[in-house]
Parts: C-alpha cells; structure tokens; sequence
C-alpha cells in the first residue's frame, strides 16, 4: 500500500504544545508541505511571533527567528533584503499582527516587501487567556468584554485582508480557514500562491487562516469549529481579495 | 483497501476527526493515554476508504493513512 498522507518531513517529530482542538497544527502542517512540495526547505526563513505560536522554530526543520512582538515583518524585510534569493515568511497571530504589529505589516505590504504572512485569526488573544483582540467580532464574550463586544466601549473588528487591498506594494492577499477539510484544501492552494508570488519576485504577500481556539472560546473543539463557521465566516469572507493576476476571485 | 494509523500517543482527544469521518468509524477509546487524554480508534477498521479527511483535519498529525493505488 501507498502513503498518501503523513507527517511533512520539515516538521520535527515532536508533538505541538497547542491545546486540544486548536488549529495552529493544521496551519503549521499546511506550511510545512507547501515548502516542500515547492522544493524551498534549504532557503526558507521563518519568523516567528509572539504569541501561542512563539515557538513556531521548535517545530520546522528551517532556519527560523523570532521577532519582537508584532515585528515580524520588519524583522523579515532585514532579512530578505540582506538574502534576497531566500523565502521569507512570518507566522504571526492577531494579537501579535493585528495589534502592536499594525504599523509593521501595514509599511511591509506598502513598501511591497518580497515576503509571504502567514496570519493566524482566531479573534481573540490566546497564550494571554483570552482578552479581546482588534479581530474579535461583535458581540463576542471574552474576558475582557464579558458583555460582548460593542461598538461603543471596543469599536469595530479589523479586516486585515480588506484593508490591504488598496496598497500598491500588496501582491497577493487571500482569506482562509482550516475548520472543514474542504477549506483545509482550498487553505493550503492559497499558501502555496502566496509563496510562488514571493519566489516570483511581484510584491508582499499574505494569507489570513481563520482558526478556532476552543480554550479561550470556551467551546469544545467540535463547538468552536462549527462557531467559526456561523460567526467568522460570515464577518471574514473567504477568498482571493488579490492575486497579480489581477481582480478579487472570491469564492 | 485502505488503512489508517493512530498514533495514539500524539493524540488529545479532540474529537475532530470523528466529526468528518464519512464512514463515521473513528470513536474515543475508553482508556486515557499517556497525555490523559481519550485517544480517538477506528473501529470497523475495514470499513476505511482511505479517503484523508480524519488526517486533514486533525490538528497533532496523529493520523498517517496507507492506500491501495487505484488501477487506472
């Protein structure tokens, strides 16, 4: 019989530190085999966030860092810019991106640096217990909104993807979910556009991965993927926002 | 012919899996593992298409899933 699905070799076999149910795992491995299949595992740099996933570098077999807390894309720019012929990305949460890190992604895209986000959006802040974050959607209970989010007190949640749109330097943007395996499939399609955007040379590149965390929703892993789909989707649509080949091919 | 591994120990018990199996084959074992979690078996193991959902989905990469070629 034939393997047709195993472990990416990029990954170290160690298991991940994440909760019970959390997505991260799924985020990495997509990560991971779309190095591989694209042959790039010896010119691959990674930058890792702060966050849940700060020690993204204890998992891949790659050359990776770990930028300051939301400044993995200038972190990436210093070195893609001194490396230009390596592949650079960031794998950073929305606490860390969407943030404190707000004015870096925001100048890498503007400036079109040649590097690829990988961002995590699970609409709350994680490895610091759940308090709300710039992508928690309305009306949602964390711990530091008890009552729900609202517009009043915590204004309104951040589209990352959106808001890139309009930047010259934004090469590719892309929204994705890793809750059911069909999104799964279309998640890792998406990863790999975005690195063959980078290695093609035409601009900054990211893709968004909605993802549950069931601990801090207080939901069960079953509860927190079907939540995501009924609340994050709605409010995050999924697709291409912006591909070099120009236009927004939602789907 | 399809066969699934678990490897039980990676597994938290998340229950992911369970949730997309087609064949609605994957179950909690009764015992805990070394983690402390319910890892998730096959029962019916015949009855596994091979079809890679379970694996997808789940976030440890507890699953590798062995297939027989299709003759085409």
């Amino acid at each position: 019989m034939k393997k047709v699905f195993k472990r990416p070799e990029i990954l170290k076999d160690v298991p991940f530190h994440y909760c019970p149910g959390c997505t991260h795992g799924v985020a990495h491995r997509l990560v991971a085999e779309v190095i591989e299949e694209l042959g790039i595992r010896d010119i691959a740099i990674g930058v890792a966030p702060v966050g849940c996933s700060v020690f993204v570098m204890d998992y891949f077999e790659i050359d990776m860092f770990q930028g300051s807390h939301g400044r993995a894309p200038a972190v990436a720019t210093g070195i893609k810019r001194v490396l230009p012929d390596r592949v650079v990305f960031t794998y950073q949460g929305d606490g860390d991106l969407a943030a404190i890190g707000t004015g870096e992604f925001v100048h890498a895209a503007t400036r079109g640096e040649k590097i690829t986000v990988i961002f995590i959006n699970n609409a709350i802040y994680g490895m610091t217990g759940g308090q709300m974050a710039p992508t928690t959607i309305m009306g949602q209970v964390t711990k530091t909104t008890p009552f729900g989010r609202d517009r009043e007190t915590n204004g309104y949640p951040i589209r990352v993807c959106e808001m890139l749109v309009p930047l010259e330097g934004a090469a590719y943007l892309a929204r994705v979910a890793v809750h059911t395996p069909k999104a799964i499939i279309q998640a890792k399609k998406f990863i790999k556009r975005a690195f063959e955007v980078q290695l093609a040379g035409l601009g900054f590149s990211l893709v968004e991965v909605l993802s549950a965390c069931p601990t801090n929703w207080g939901l069960s892993p079953l509860e927190a993927v079907k939540w995501l789909e009924e609340n994050m989707v709605p409010y995050y649509p999924l697709g291409e926002y912006k591909s070099p080949a120009g236009g927004a091919i939602n789907d | 012919m399809a066969r699934v591994i678990f490897r039980e120990e990676r597994c938290k018990g998340c229950r992911l899996c369970t949730a997309v199996c087609p064949r609605g084959i994957i179950k909690m074992s009764g015992h805990i593992n070394e983690m402390g979690y319910h890892p998730a078996a096959v029962e019916e193991p015949e009855k596994c298409t091979g079809c890679t959902l379970c694996a997808l989905v789940c976030p440890d990469i507890v699953i590798e899933v062995e297939r027989e070629e299709k003759a085409v």
